[in-house]
């Protein structure tokens, strides 16, 4: 349906809000931030698109989603076409409309940014994901015919994913194995539930399920199984590895083993994937937060997550130390606001130098100094530098640390031809993703470094692509 | 789905030893190396050494002695039950070779640890010595298991209830002042055992290896709260060890780190004593889900 607004009427019309929880209520539980558009706020948002000939948000989308074309069923009021539209890309719409940082994709390079504010596209795509979840009327995609082939993938995170549904549609057989014992990855153990319920993550996976993609969890590779033997006596024919980069940094300051000092992947895998927050209803526990002070170091959606999780587990007060300043910070737009809305504390240019403890050996206090903003670095962010004498005492009960992760050693441990560059990443060829080791590619965060879900699904489907000219010719 | 329980035989009071059907586990296992396991869709993931394995029947063997609230959960399932999940081999298996003479010193429980090593240290060509203690006669275990594997056994406890009275390292200085060379020491246990062991050491210069057990969550490098200080460096127990050089390890950063879900701990374990039937009738939940959708059974590799 074509728009009867004239552009500039559209032009016109203000971006339409994000209903939410209030902030003060949701800092108590864990139920999502975010209540969705209804259908006339997604009508009138999707009316605001002004259809350029040249729309640069699909160029702008790491899967390269047909922003315009969906937004256009959205306007016709045919939901669940704009979903198909989606998934033709995209194989987790209820997620990326979530969790992408939309401001510096799709919506960064809508011609509207500047002047108006951007068309909600993220807001649009979670809109029709989850009309069509609560319609039941998920349409699988077709699939090509059934070309005998096997693939492995490693890991059930983003990249896994994508490139599973991917291959499931050109004919291939895709079995996923998680480490862990629940499918998903980041999107399980990482991102809360109030940023991402669980529940749409597992309807996602289920409906991947059916669209004849194999799990198995409990299978750490590297460690259950080595490729070699995925790729000889388990009868694969190619092996994608999607394992993320998960090992936690520490901030090597002295007081880092102290009780209550905890790495964020620790910190959300206990809430998240164990629900902790639920104990003793779940039995893994968590460092009872209730009044007390939690402080986060960290500027990204990771660090986010963590102090916002914090505040929910009953802190008193949750602070976020970011050495640099908040326009630095890696963190999405809205995770930033949200936190803000909710009480979070923004402690920036601030660095912990140690953490003191009681004769116990529980933390009692950060040491922390102040900082202020010298030349660019290599980042392209302005360098924070320590101001003398500035130091002083925080009195804290937990400390997060949520400075980044690195690879994990065990697939190069045990792959040895495999070929790794410095931190332990794996060498891909950018444009086939293919690595040192015949048969086998490599796709998202254990390539790139820690980077966003919807850049590692894009590399799944890459991988995918690759995996399948493989498949088909037999040339390495 | 879940693991099978195909045996179980008490040992001791609250020791009970299970043999379980995880088929990749069984291929893989190497002494030293342990599993994680959660028994129910609400349970913790707990970490427990693999005592052996049978890669031809596929089905690994677990000692667990009921201490906090899922192991005694878990000495409580019988054969038939289905533990919801356990994933391994995990960590480095133990550095198995022929030293000559070595002492392998268990601790209560630690016993049930340090047994698949001394085996496979046997099996090396090593003459083994084991000193198997415990407070009292009941908390000495694994001692028929621990015979067959060892050149000499000893066995202590600190009340003379059984054995020798005295602690293990009382029978190590006595050993070692013999004057009967000794070229490695592992020594599992309580963390005062095993520091006391690694302090007697440290004065002969004789190489030893403890095995330690952080708490832990997901057993693969992610979470980073097993991390230890081994020589003044972080070091994560899953993936570097568990076991390390004695000599470099910081027991007391250890030691004060296992004591943070204390609390914890002890409302969990008491709620199950009160109320046993509700993590029972979670066991019997997935059980039950396996019989009505046998499509989610647990995959057997195919070789």
């Amino acid at each position: 349906m074509d728009n009867p607004l004239s552009p500039k009427d559209r032009v016109k019309i203000p971006r339409q809000k994000m209903p939410e929880q209030e902030p003060g209520k949701r800092a108590h539980n864990f139920q999502e931030v975010n209540l969705g558009l209804e259908i006339e706020a997604a009508k009138c948002e999707a009316s605001r698109c002004l259809a350029c000939a040249n729309p640069k948000c699909v160029n702008g989308c790491p899967v390269g989603v047909k922003v315009k074309d969906f937004i256009a069923l959205v306007l016709a009021g045919d939901y669940l076409g704009a979903a198909a539209k989606i998934r033709e890309d995209d194989v987790l719409p209820a997620i990326t409309g979530r969790v992408c940082p939309q401001e510096d994709q799709c919506e960064g390079a809508c011609i509207m940014a500047k002047k108006f504010g951007p068309v909600g596209i993220g807001y649009l795509e979670r809109f029709v994901a989850d009309y069509e979840r609560r319609e039941g009327k998920i349409g699988l995609p077709p699939k090509a015919p059934p070309t005998g082939k096997k693939v492995a993938i490693v890991g059930s995170g983003p990249a896994g994913l994508s490139a599973a549904g991917d291959l499931v549609l050109r004919g291939h057989e895709a079995t996923v194995f998680e480490a862990l014992h629940e499918i998903g990855g980041v999107l399980i153990y990482g991102i809360p539930e109030f940023r991402l319920p669980k529940e749409i993550v597992r309807q996602e996976i289920d409906n991947m399920r059916r669209m004849g993609v194999k799990f198995q969890t409990n299978v750490v590779v590297g460690k259950t199984v080595i490729i070699d033997e995925l790729l000889g006596e388990e009868g694969y024919n190619a092996v994608l590895v999607a394992t993320g980069a998960g090992l936690p940094h520490f901030l090597g300051i002295p007081g880092e083993n102290l009780c209550a000092v905890y790495s964020a992947n620790e910190f959300l895998t206990r809430v998240n994937l164990m629900k902790a927050y639920r104990f003793p209803e779940y039995d893994e526990p968590i460092y009872d937060c209730r009044g007390k002070n939690v402080a986060v170091v960290g500027g990204g959606n990771t660090a986010m997550d963590a102090v916002r999780s914090a505040l929910r587990l009953g802190a008193k007060n949750a602070y976020l130390i970011y050495r640099r300043s908040e326009v630095e910070m890696p963190a999405r737009i809205e995770e930033v606001k949200h936190a803000k809305e909710e009480g979070i504390q923004f402690m920036m240019l601030t660095d912990p130098v140690e953490f003191l403890g009681d004769d116990k050996g529980w933390l009692r206090a950060a040491r922390c100094i102040r900082m202020e903003l010298g030349p660019a670095d290599d980042s392209g962010r302005r360098r924070p530098v320590p101001i003398t004498g500035s130091e002083f005492e925080l009195p804290l009960d937990v400390v997060i640390i949520a400075v980044g992760t690195t690879s994990n050693p065990l697939i190069r441990s045990t792959t040895p031809d495999l070929k790794t560059r410095e931190g332990g990443y794996i060498e891909a060829v950018p444009e086939t993703l293919r690595t040192s080791k015949r048969g086998v590619f490599a796709a998202g965060d254990i390539v790139t470094g820690a980077a966003t879900v919807i850049l590692a699904m894009g590399a799944g489907r890459k991988a995918a692509k690759s995996i399948d000219d493989y498949l088909r010719t037999g040339v390495w | 789905m879940p693991f099978r329980i195909v045996e179980k035989r008490t040992l001791g009071p609250d020791v009970v030893f299970f043999r379980i059907e995880a088929p990749r586990v069984a291929r893989k296992q190497k002494a030293g190396q342990f599993v994680i396991l959660r028994i129910h869709e609400n349970g913790e993931r707990i970490p427990l050494t693999i005592a052996e394995s049978d890669p031809n029947d596929g089905t690994i063997s677990l000692i667990v002695q009921g201490v906090g609230k899922t192991t005694k959960l878990l000495c409580s399932l019988e054969p038939g039950d289905g533990i919801s999940d356990v994933v391994g081999p995990l960590g480095r298996p133990s550095d198995v070779r022929q030293y000559g003479t070595v002492v392998v010193i268990g601790g209560g429980s630690g016993t049930a640890i340090a047994y698949p090593t001394a085996k496979a240290l046997k099996e090396a060509g090593n003459h083994v010595i084991m000193i198997i203690g415990g407070r009292t006669k009941q908390l000495v275990i694994l001692e028929k298991e621990a015979r067959a594997v060892s050149d000499e056994l000893y066995v202590t406890t600190d009340d003379g209830s059984y054995g020798e009275k005295g602690l293990v390292t009382d029978k190590l200085r006595q050993l070692i002042g013999t004057g009967h060379p000794v070229h490695l020491v592992l020594a599992i246990g309580p963390i005062p055992m095993m520091r006391a062991v690694a302090e007697m050491t440290r004065s002969y210069g004789i190489k030893t290896v403890v095995s330690l057990n952080p708490i832990m969550v997901d057993g693969t490098g992610m979470c980073g709260g097993c991390r230890v200080l081994i020589n003044g460096r972080n070091q994560f127990a899953c993936v570097d060890g568990p076991e390390f050089d004695a000599h470099q390890v910081d027991f007391d950063t250890l030691s004060k780190r296992n004591t943070t879900y204390r609390t914890a701990e002890r409302t969990a374990l008491e709620a199950f004593q009160q109320h046993p039937e509700k993590d029972l009738e979670l066991v019997k939940h997935h059980c039950k889900l396996e019989e009505q959708h046998p499509e989610l059974a647990t995959p057997k590799p195919t070789r």
